[in-house]
């Protein structure tokens, strides 16, 4: 569905991704994890060209959208986004309009469908993220979780074929965050296709095919969640999910250290 | 030394008819000046579309760094030399619109600029064009912070205006002149075309004020 070859990125004269390549499997949840400025969210966002990637090649569908830093002509490059649904860690709901509002307007502007129609399909993806007695409340009065439903329903509503979603949930507060994680996993129990940046370790654990674990630009490592998370054959893995553990124990109460740091990684959420 | 505002008085309908002059030519020029700042605004976002970029900002340089007086007196004494000789309120309004539009391009620049950046994508992200995601996404938000920026540069045009008298339009600046002329009433008549304009500014911002009002309510 989606597949990266040696894509490299830089900004400036930093260089973000260097030689990544990766297939994401269609109706598979393929999830990527890694310490922050690894280039994990960029790697994402060249996967609908909100970043040009400089060199190397990321087909969609079959459908090349870039290669050696050419990226498809505007048209239908805007087709392809269509179909690519997108989440932000900010939400980027439109503020200015009711939610409703937020999840019809593409159907309306982009495929020319008619408001009623539009409406209705709206709805009903609202009631399918929880949302339906929120309809005509402005964004400005949800909470994070609700926001973030929200623009899940908004990128559903063109019928996207790949949901790529970056860091969903890194900035709710943590009561929130299972809301959204549990639309998530309804959708790849219903085969979208998705690729998820996260930090949700237990939504990796329970809902990826793969996870990939990315570092200083690269992929260290790729698999499935128990052969990621219970048996890491790179040092970079076992070291970023270890100050992962760390992190976690120090917010919590003092305890007895594991036998095997990894072992307190949350299994469930 | 008496205060006498017979003259006034006398002249209130001269005086009248100017204003609604002042008002026409200052509503004109304002059209003007929204469309053409609008473009020159978001022309400006792009440095990269190089020749646009280039005429726009030569544009803004060249308006906002010369005196609104010259640039009237170039387009209604000048103009001719090439054989263009366009009626005096077409000047007025194209000379002060054309003033203040450089204005408003900075304006509407600075607004868009300071809507978040993850509006622009998320309304690419759905498949809008760049032109549909500005017109229905970025525009809408920037709109409601170009209107107090916008109330200034309203005010300014309306005073700007008075310039226009001296390409011989019956603004109320000139009909109070020509009062003047007769009367020798300067101060009594000033005075009378200072309030006329106070009352025109203050209307004007009262206008924005409440546009600005009723947009903030609509979002709750």
């Amino acid at each position: 569905m989606i597949e990266i070859r040696n894509v490299y990125k830089s900004f400036g004269s930093t260089e973000v991704l260097k030689d990544v390549s990766l297939t994401v499997q269609p109706s598979r949840t393929t999830v990527v994890i890694g310490p922050s400025g690894s280039g994990k969210s960029t790697l994402l966002r060249c996967c609908n060209c909100l970043e040009t990637a400089d060199r190397g090649e990321i087909r969609i569908n079959h459908r090349t959208i870039i290669a050696d830093g050419k990226p498809l002509p505007d048209k239908e490059l805007n087709a392809l986004r269509a179909e690519t649904g997108m989440v932000f860690q900010s939400f980027n709901l439109f503020p200015h309009m009711t939610t409703v509002e937020n999840v019809m307007r593409a159907p309306v502007v982009v495929r020319g469908m008619a408001k009623a129609e539009a409406r209705e399909l709206a709805m009903g993806l609202l009631r399918k993220v929880g949302l339906d007695d929120k309809a005509d409340m402005y964004p400005s009065t949800l909470s994070g979780g609700q926001k973030q439903r929200a623009a899940i329903a908004r990128a559903l509503a063109m019928k996207p074929k790949v949901m790529l979603f970056d860091e969903p949930t890194s900035a709710l507060d943590p009561e929130l965050v299972g809301e959204v994680l549990q639309v998530m996993k309804t959708l790849a129990e219903e085969g979208m296709t998705m690729m998820v940046v996260t930090h949700e370790m237990g939504f990796a654990r329970e809902v990826a095919d793969t996870v990939v674990v990315m570092a200083d630009g690269r992929i260290v490592e790729s698999g499935s969640p128990e052969q990621i998370f219970t048996n890491p054959t790179q040092e970079r893995t076992r070291g970023f999910l270890r100050a992962l553990v760390d992190g976690h124990l120090a917010g919590a109460r003092p305890q007895p250290a594991a036998d095997d740091p990894l072992d307190a990684l949350p299994g469930n959420h | 030394m008496t205060l006498d505002f017979a003259p006034v008085w006398g002249g209130l309908p001269e005086l009248l008819k100017g204003t609604v002059v002042t008002i026409e030519v200052t509503a004109a020029a304002f059209l003007l000046s929204a469309v053409l700042g609008l473009l020159v605004g978001i022309i400006r976002l792009n440095p990269a579309r190089r020749v646009l970029y280039g005429i726009a900002s030569a544009y803004v340089a060249f308006i906002r760094g010369t005196p609104l007086l010259v640039q009237l007196f170039l387009l209604f004494f000048g103009l001719p030399q090439f054989g263009i000789l366009l009626p005096a309120w077409l000047c007025g309004v194209i000379g002060l619109g054309i003033y203040s539009g450089s204005y408003v391009s900075e304006v509407v620049r600075g607004a868009i600029q300071s809507i978040d950046r993850g509006q622009m994508e998320a309304a690419r992200s759905l498949g809008m064009s760049y032109r549909e995601a500005m017109w229905e996404v970025v525009l809408p938000q920037a709109f409601r912070r170009m209107l107090p920026p916008l109330g200034n540069e309203t005010i300014a045009l309306i005073k700007n205006s008075a310039l226009v008298s001296l390409l011989t339009i019956d603004d109320v600046m000139r009909e109070g002149q020509r009062i003047i002329s007769t009367s020798f009433r300067a101060l009594e008549v000033y005075i009378a075309v200072a309030l006329i304009y106070f009352v025109l500014t203050n209307a004007a911002t009262w206008i924005l004020r409440q546009i600005e009002k009723r947009m903030t309510v609509e979002r709750g």
